[in-house]
């Protein structure tokens, strides 16, 4: 809790962080209420007095946003989505960091054989194509939203662990470490109570970074469509925008879920920035 | 003496391969292909006691060894051979879990008050750590929070700042929780790698005040590394000097500073600038480099600088042999004084 509370104050320092904060946090409250808000079902056909299906509806009172081609609310299907991005954004940027957290402690510290077998694996990793991967995993298996978490969680820690194993490699030498060892510390107590904290501003550094990666990985694969198909998200909206060849028609149907993925993956990057100057120059200066 | 010593080093070895991997040892010479394992005598033999309430010093040059040592004992390094005795009993081979134990007589001091607590953690996190190393009930912990209160007044800090980080802190301020934390478990014996060294004179001597005054409130020994002369004349009963990983001369403080018998020991007085002491000994004035540690010279390990040496210097090491007093001297001339001229 220590860390996310100076987490906080640290990013709310800057003025780009504090603009970036409110963003994201007022799409995460987004992304809690809005299936709850939202004036209809993500995949509910509306109809017009007489019956008709609203095929295309420019915004107006009752749609805000206008509908798709299939008689869809816009800002609805905006809302649903919200959710998604958020927790695909969220699961997988925490697996991420613990994954690749371990993976980085352990090698950095240990070295030696632990090392050069845990370095291979994410050499292997690093070779891999990230979005051909998911893409032909996600043929092979069912199209599940959570799959679509998982193969990013085992492919992302990746430059996580590298970028930690460095950091840990160097802090292992330190004095403290060898007055820990004089204390009697065996070597979980040294890596999760010593080393680790020292790790923090790097993880959460890296936590944005692939909050970030992982919600634009979501929306491209969504807007390929590859997409799970029972769950409506901003990348899946705008491959039906572009399916339906209705784009130049329709621009409220492209733009609000164009948008809303880029503010809210450049304020999580601005938080992720805002935190990192002013961490990197002197560790030691903040708390 | 009847009690058993502290601390009781015997024949204390320390060596460290270096070279790295296969190829960069690889060497090919006349007599074919062959490996070799270049190895650094950091520590070569030492031996020494230490009693209750005693403050033990080493002294020597920058990579004498001193530093080694100490570390050997506390453990950070497993030693290469000899014994450890820590009040009776030789920890020299002890695994890791053995050596829990140990650590509660047993603690350690650094140099770098900066390096050596964590940044992360704060004071009364640092000053607990050797205490929830060893206790493990619920009981026993719950009575760790007041013990702390009681080490950081008794150091010299406020409990206020149990809550505080490292930085937070000035050196003098910072070395005090290092006393604290080594206090913590109540040793018998305080391992000290240069605790002042890195701090300003001013603070010096508060802090080998406050070490003297531990001493005498719980019978601490120490075994005290530095290179500060003035440092050592103040605060140890007992001064070893060490010259590549080897003691050469042993004694009481006041022995040592008033009729040092190595030559290397004299070279050493009389190179310190601010020590005044009541002697009359000509000065010797070193010249050349201290050896490798990789490669031992034969023989005694000064004589490559030594004004004295003569033939018997290159075939023969001198052993450590008691001259009186407690003294105990590592050189030829002791059997040959005609020799003492320039």
């Amino acid at each position: 809790m220590n860390i996310f509370k100076s987490f906080i104050q640290i990013t709310w320092k800057s003025t780009s962080g504090r603009i970036s904060l409110i963003i994201f946090g007022f799409c995460l409250v987004l992304a809690v209420v809005g299936p709850h808000i939202a004036p209809y079902g993500p995949n509910e056909r509306c109809y017009d007095a007489a019956g008709k299906l609203l095929r295309l509806a420019s915004p107006s009172w009752d749609h805000w946003l206008g509908t798709t081609v299939l008689g869809r609310d816009i800002l609805s299907q905006m809302l649903w989505g919200a959710q998604t991005a958020m927790l695909v954004g969220l699961l997988t940027a925490l697996g991420t960091v613990v994954i690749g957290l371990n993976f980085g402690l352990i090698a950095g510290y240990f070295g030696g054989r632990i090392d050069a077998i845990l370095m291979r694996i994410t050499d292997i990793l690093l070779g891999l194509p990230f979005l051909p991967f998911i893409i032909v995993l996600l043929s092979l298996t069912d199209r599940n939203i959570w799959t679509i978490i998982l193969a990013m969680m085992f492919v992302m820690w990746r430059s996580t662990a590298r970028i930690v194993r460095a950091e840990v490699m160097s802090l292992r030498q330190r004095q403290f470490i060898a007055a820990a060892r004089t204390t009697g510390a065996n070597d979980t107590d040294i890596l999760y109570r010593e080393i680790a904290p020292n790790i923090m501003p790097l993880a959460v550094t890296s936590i944005t970074f692939a909050l970030a990666w992982a919600i634009i990985t979501e929306a491209s694969i969504g807007f390929l469509g590859f997409g799970d198909p029972d769950v409506v998200s901003w990348g899946s909206i705008l491959y039906d925008a572009y399916a339906s060849q209705m784009m130049y028609r329709a621009p409220w149907w492209v733009f609000p879920p164009g948008i809303a993925i880029m503010i809210l993956v450049t304020s999580v990057y601005f938080i992720g920035r805002a935190y990192e100057e002013v961490i990197n120059p002197r560790l030691q200066e903040r708390m | 003496m009847t009690d058993t010593p502290v601390l009781d080093v015997r024949d204390l070895e320390m060596h460290f391969s270096v070279g790295g991997g296969i190829l960069d040892r690889l060497k090919l010479d006349r007599s074919g292909l062959r490996l070799e394992t270049p190895v650094v005598h950091a520590v070569n033999g030492v031996s020494f006691k230490i009693n209750r309430a005693e403050i033990m010093a080493l002294v020597g040059e920058s990579g004498c060894g001193k530093s080694t040592v100490a570390k050997t004992i506390a453990r950070i390094y497993q030693p290469t051979a000899g014994e450890v005795r820590i009040e009776g009993q030789d920890v020299a081979s002890f695994g890791f879990s053995d050596l829990l134990p140990v650590r509660a007589k047993m603690q350690m001091i650094f140099q770098d008050p900066y390096a050596s607590l964590n940044p992360r953690q704060r004071v009364r996190d640092i000053v607990a750590e050797p205490l929830l190393e060893q206790t493990k009930t619920a009981n026993e912990r719950a009575e760790v929070p007041a013990r702390i209160e009681q080490l950081l007044t008794r150091v010299g800090l406020n409990t206020e700042h149990a809550g505080r980080y490292p930085h937070q802190f000035s050196g003098g301020q910072r070395q005090r929780i290092g006393i604290a934390r080594a206090l913590s478990v109540t040793p018998g014996l305080i391992i000290a790698d240069e605790p002042v060294s890195a701090l300003d004179v001013s603070i010096q001597a508060q802090i080998l005040n406050l070490m003297k005054d531990l001493r005498d409130e719980f019978g601490l020994a120490y075994l005290f590394i530095s290179h500060d002369l003035s440092v050592v004349h103040h605060i140890a009963d007992w001064v070893g000097v060490m010259y590549l990983g080897f003691m050469v001369e042993n004694a009481p403080r006041d022995v040592l500073f008033a009729r040092p018998r190595h030559p290397y020991t004299r070279a050493l007085l009389s190179a310190a600038p601010s020590i005044k002491t009541k002697r009359d000994i000509e000065e010797i004035v070193l010249s050349g480099e201290v050896p490798s540690a990789l490669d031992l010279p034969s023989g005694c390990p000064f004589r490559t600088r030594c004004p004295f040496a003569w033939d018997r210097c290159a075939q023969q090491r001198p052993h450590m042999q008691d001259v009186g007093d407690g003294q105990t001297v590592a050189c030829h001339l002791i059997d040959e004084p005609e020799r003492d001229s320039i």
